[in-house]
């Protein structure tokens, strides 16, 4: 199983850097110049931000579901998302940041901010009704302000240019605004890694792992903000993307058998196969604009997370 | 020899400075009404929700010790057994060690009766199987404390006896253990029995020697009648408020 999914994994990585292969060939056979450029310039920040970013939501995916104990905590249904949109959208077009590092922290300071009201709001060993309805509603919060945030923008194009990347968009990344994602995002989600033992003890109850030294409100407070920096940083980049990071970790406890921390590096790279994958289909899709990343992931994800839904209710109710 | 040392242990509202020294290979039964403070006095000894005060465990100093250690210093059974996760019995098991060790994981299914569950995900088996699943986490790592809340709740009669005798071999092994009950029918399988109420140890006797005090059944609120049977004490007008 480990084998396949590391398998999947080169091949899918492999076939976003070279597919499609056409204009590759081509340009190597007018001048291997060009062909360094295209890949050095366009394929490679590309894939390195489809990948990246699949592995960061992948991992605070899981570690937010090992967290809340619940396998509907992740970026998207906590809020993260919409508030890491919320923040970047306020740097860039209200604040005037062009500055990829500094969007970057205006993702991760929005994602920070509505996982702290959801903490708030919901608490940490909340039932599945409360999170979910505290997370919806922080979401459609974040949404709106995102919204009023890019119709009053200084400059009336805000709204135009915003759709083109806040659902989920690789096209024309450079490597500078990859680094500035993948760099933060990098260091949280191994930070994040380093506490799959002492999540995988949270499963056992807090109390059973106060007894054994771990500082449960503390852990909490640090899987929230790596999570909030990872997710942040490439949704300033990359926009907000959906269900992989809700998806992920539901096989890579398939992996783990179970283990909600040891989840955490399966549901990374199954992260970034889902993120390629949803992005070689949108470059699959033969018309002539763009469609953003994340419809191909919501439309591949929601029957998954209704599926997860009623299983649930169907085990609360015997 | 002095197993546990707890010095001024509390837990806001909940448990006052409490102090209390065990001795090793001691099976001590921690009884007392509903919401009086048992659950509390095993939480402040495993030093959950910032709990006051200081516990020694044959000398060390419990909030010092690293995390690797503390497993064979104490563990932690807690009444909940909920369990959120689809993890194998047998993984449940495992996380009582701090490094994989099959033989003795094999071991505590053979001593718990769980050869046919070990594979079964935690979260599909009755709150019974479960407990007995949790119950040799606990047990895993042969700590020097073991704390266990309610442990018998929700056990047939045959798991109840059982479960006795492995607390029985765990204090014969040397191991303190310290019980919290509601059901007062096995009192006399305890060396010691400490009585809460109102968040502070109100007694600590030996079963005998408590049982037969007034004040235990003013505290539950119980007598025992002339045939032996713990009947309802009817309200003293003196004592409500």
């Amino acid at each position: 199983m480990r084998l396949l999914v590391a398998l999947a994994f080169a091949l899918v990585a492999t076939a976003h850097l070279l597919l499609p292969v056409e204009p590759l060939r081509e340009a190597a056979s007018i001048d291997p110049a060009l062909f360094r450029l295209i890949m050095v310039e366009l394929r490679l920040p590309r894939t390195l931000m489809v990948l990246g970013y699949g592995a960061a939501l992948g991992c605070s995916g899981a570690a937010l579901q090992a967290m809340f104990a619940n396998p509907l905590a992740s970026p998207d249904i906590s809020g993260a998302s919409s508030g890491a949109a919320l923040g970047a959208v306020v740097g860039g077009y209200w604040l005037g940041i062009t500055q990829p590092l500094a969007l970057a922290i205006c993702g991760a300071t929005g994602a920070l901010g509505t996982l702290a009201l959801l903490m708030l709001l919901a608490g940490r060993r909340s039932d599945t009704t409360t999170l979910l309805l505290a997370g919806l509603a922080i979401s459609l919060a974040a949404g709106a302000a995102t919204s009023l945030a890019l119709a009053l923008a200084p400059s009336p194009f805000a709204f135009y240019d915003a759709f083109d990347w806040l659902m989920g968009s690789f096209v024309d990344r450079s490597l500078a605004q990859a680094a500035a994602a993948l760099i933060p995002a990098g260091l949280a989600t191994i930070l994040l890694l380093r506490r799959a033992a002492a999540l995988d003890l949270v499963a056992l109850g807090e109390d059973v792992a106060a007894s054994l030294g771990i500082r449960p409100q503390r852990l909490s407070l640090e899987v929230i903000a790596l999570s909030s920096v990872a997710v942040g940083a490439c949704v300033s980049v990359a926009g907000a993307i959906g269900f992989v990071g809700l998806v992920a970790p539901f096989f890579g406890r398939r992996i783990s058998r179970g283990h909600p921390g040891s989840a955490m590096v399966p549901a990374a790279i199954i992260g970034s196969i889902l993120l390629a994958l949803a992005d070689l289909t949108v470059r699959a899709v033969p018309l002539d604009r763009p469609i953003p990343v994340g419809v191909i992931t919501a439309l591949f994800g929601t029957p998954l997370f209704l599926w997860l839904v009623v299983n649930m209710r169907r085990r609360l109710t015997p | 020899m002095t197993s546990l040392v707890a010095e001024h242990v509390a837990l806001e509202a909940r448990l006052k400075p409490t102090d209390l020294v065990v001795q090793a290979g001691q099976l001590v039964a921690v009884i007392g009404p509903n919401g009086s403070g048992k659950t509390s006095l095993l939480r402040a000894l495993a030093r959950v929700d910032r709990a006051e005060g200081r516990v020694i465990i044959e000398g060390e100093v419990l909030d010092e010790a690293p995390p690797a250690r503390r497993r064979h210093l104490l563990s932690l059974l807690p009444a909940s057994r909920d369990m959120s996760w689809p993890i194998a019995a047998r993984d449940i098991i495992g996380l009582g060690l701090d490094r994989p060790d099959p033989e003795r994981v094999e071991e505590l299914i053979g001593l718990l009766e769980l050869e046919q569950l070990a594979n079964r995900p935690v979260d599909r088996l009755s709150t019974g199987e479960r407990a007995r699943v949790l119950a040799a986490r606990a047990l895993a790592a042969r700590p020097k404390l073991l704390l266990l809340d309610e442990p018998l709740s929700n056990l047939d009669p045959y798991w109840v006896l059982r479960f006795l005798d492995l607390f029985g071999d765990a204090s014969a092994s040397g191991q303190a253990v310290l019980v919290t009950l509601h059901d007062l029918s096995h009192l006399q399988r305890f060396d010691r029995v400490i009585l809460i109420a109102a968040g502070a140890i109100q007694m600590d006797e030996t079963p005998a020697d408590l049982v037969a005090s007034e004040r235990f059944g003013e505290i539950f609120r119980i007598r025992e009648n002339a045939e032996g049977n713990w009947t309802i004490r009817p309200a003293d007008p003196q004592s409500s408020p």
